[in-house]
């Protein structure tokens, strides 16, 4: 029995350009569409491809979060996941109270590989498998490219500064995927329906003994300065005179 | 209490991430010391203790650091980790591996991307691909950060005589290893360091046209070549190339884009730069938004005309 367990969170659309409200308290999410993060997307895949390879037998979708995430966890089952688990909580959750959460549930799944997103698109973090793997004391490859598994081991290919790496390691791993591990496949209106009928079991915080209060604080949160207005230049040439005797770059 | 830095380096120098990082430290306060965790890297050592800025430079040397591992990195930095109030990473793609497994050893938070050093305790860093900044206070007693170059200058690396101690070692986790890697070699400058970028995006329509009419501009600029997101994904580009939020954030004195329409996330990765160059056949393309020149004009005639012009 080989598992493979997939965490996903529910991200503001990537094509969504968010504001940031007036009083400064944090960005705008109200009424604005809502997705899986798109790493996340890339790991289910990369599980379910796995297990039609045949060499897993289960993918557990896993989300933290607001009961809405049951939506992100059926995208998940639709895309292949077998079976999904909540862990329902309204409080604000860092990097490290999910990735608590997930250790308890690597404790009680006992999955062979944990294959997430490298970071959520919202707040940029890049921490939570790291941290997963830390506190389980798991082997970890970051920013996959490409994944082999074999029986007692997994290849994984990084993409890193200046190029590629290859690393080896034992299972149980932990995998986090970068944008060419694959390219995910859309769900399909029958394999939607199936997904409705899957299995999804939710659980509290307090059920897996995780204290999840935020330890940052989020004082205020702003607008990035803004550029001032440039110009559009007529030719090559007015541009290469306005480089060289405006802005002074070459 | 002092500040950790954990070097980035290739075990014979030191890159250039290390220097902004230094700049951070300094900004938390406190003696800055700098870790230089690798095998044979009395070089990048004694490179380290010259930065300006820099304290102590503490040298742990085995076989099981050579390539960074995370595991083993992250056990040699929790080895000191109790001497220092801050422990900060460069945030490249070997600080970003590594810092989360010490935060969380520590049970402490992560920050993230850092742009700005407000206090001790509370840190500015960008979300949602930079188009917000969120200023974020740490109660807990270390703050484990990874520092976002653009936001800092690099210290001197010369000027400084730190004196090189030695830490012993920690062993080998043994549940990951080193196979191989694919590292382009080129006399361009790193992506993240040049001074000038020329980046071309999926207009290029292919691998060939993109090295055919970017590598000329690169070349005569003396400039590190980048690409968007979808050129990379069309394989037009390395994906070491890729500048947006989840690729390399840049910052040079000039940047040029070239077919490029200006996703946000492409934009997040190039806004800070001083000078924006846009090249784009669609008056409506969104990087001109950001661009302080922007030339309407097909990338092909405009970047030979370009390189010709310089």
């Amino acid at each position: 029995m080989l598992k493979v367990l997939v965490p996903v969170k529910r991200v503001v659309d990537y094509n969504v350009k968010v504001r940031v409200k007036s009083d400064n308290t944090g960005v705008d999410i109200a009424n604005v569409k809502m997705s899986m993060n798109p790493f996340d997307e890339i790991a289910v895949e990369e599980a379910v491809r796995l297990k039609e390879k045949g060499l897993v037998t289960e993918v557990i979708a896993v989300s933290c979060g607001v009961a809405q995430c049951q939506e992100t966890l059926r995208t998940a089952m639709a895309i292949g996941a077998d079976r999904a688990i909540l862990v329902e909580t309204d409080v604000e959750l860092q990097p490290l109270a999910v990735a608590k959460l997930l250790k308890a549930l690597v404790d009680k799944e006992q999955p062979s590989l944990v294959i997430l997103g490298k970071q959520a698109i919202d707040d940029d973090a890049n921490q939570t498998g790291q941290m997963l793997a830390a506190l389980a004391d798991l082997p970890q490859a970051t920013f996959a490219s490409k994944v082999e598994l074999a029986a007692d081991k997994v290849s994984v290919t990084r993409e890193v500064d200046g190029g590629l790496e290859t690393l080896a390691l034992t299972l149980p791993a932990v995998i986090t995927t970068d944008l060419r591990l694959n390219e995910p496949r859309y769900v399909t209106l029958p394999n939607i329906m199936k997904a409705k009928k899957k299995q999804l079991d939710t659980v509290k915080p307090e059920d897996l003994g995780v204290d999840v209060a935020p330890r940052l604080k989020t004082l205020k949160v702003t607008e990035p300065a803004k550029r001032g207005a440039g110009i559009k230049v007529a030719d090559v040439a007015a541009l290469v005179e306005k480089l060289k005797n405006e802005a002074k770059v070459i | 209490m002092s500040v950790l830095v954990i070097a980035e380096h290739d075990n014979a120098s030191i890159k250039g991430a290390t220097l902004n990082t230094v700049t951070a430290a300094v900004a938390c306060g406190g003696d800055v010391h700098v870790l230089v965790a690798g095998h044979n890297a009395g070089a990048a050592a004694q490179a380290a203790a010259s930065i300006a800025g820099v304290a102590k430079v503490i040298h742990a040397d085995a076989a099981g650091l050579e390539r960074g591992l995370a595991e083993n990195v992250a056990a040699q930095v929790l080895a000191i980790a109790s001497n220092y109030s801050h422990i900060l990473f460069p945030a490249t793609a070997s600080g970003k591996n590594v810092a989360p497994r010490v935060a969380a050893k520590l049970d402490v938070a992560q920050i993230s991307d850092i742009t700005k050093v407000v206090s001790p305790d509370t840190f500015e860093r960008p979300i949602y691909a930079g188009n917000a900044i969120a200023t974020v206070q740490s109660a807990d007693s270390v703050k484990v950060i990874t520092v976002r170059t653009t936001g800092f200058d690099a210290a001197a690396a010369t000027g400084g005589s730190a004196a090189v101690e030695t830490a012993a070692a920690t062993a080998d986790a043994g549940k990951s290893s080193f196979v191989g890697s694919e590292i382009a070699k080129s006399d361009r400058p790193e992506l993240t360091a040049a001074k000038i970028i020329v980046s071309g995006g999926r207009a290029l329509g292919s691998k060939e046209k993109f090295d055919e009419v970017m590598t000329p501009l690169a070349d005569k600029l003396g400039a590190a070549l980048g690409a968007s997101r979808a050129a990379v994904d069309a394989g037009y580009a390395p994906n070491d190339w890729q500048v947006g939020q989840t690729g390399k954030i840049v910052a040079p004195q000039l940047y040029v884009a070239a077919g490029i329409s200006g996703a946000i996330q492409h934009l997040a990765g190039m806004k800070d730069s001083k000078v924006i160059v846009a090249i784009n056949k669609d008056p409506e393309a969104p990087i001109f938004s950001v661009a302080d020149y922007g030339l309407e004009a097909d990338l092909f005639t405009a970047v030979p005309e370009l390189v010709k012009a310089l």
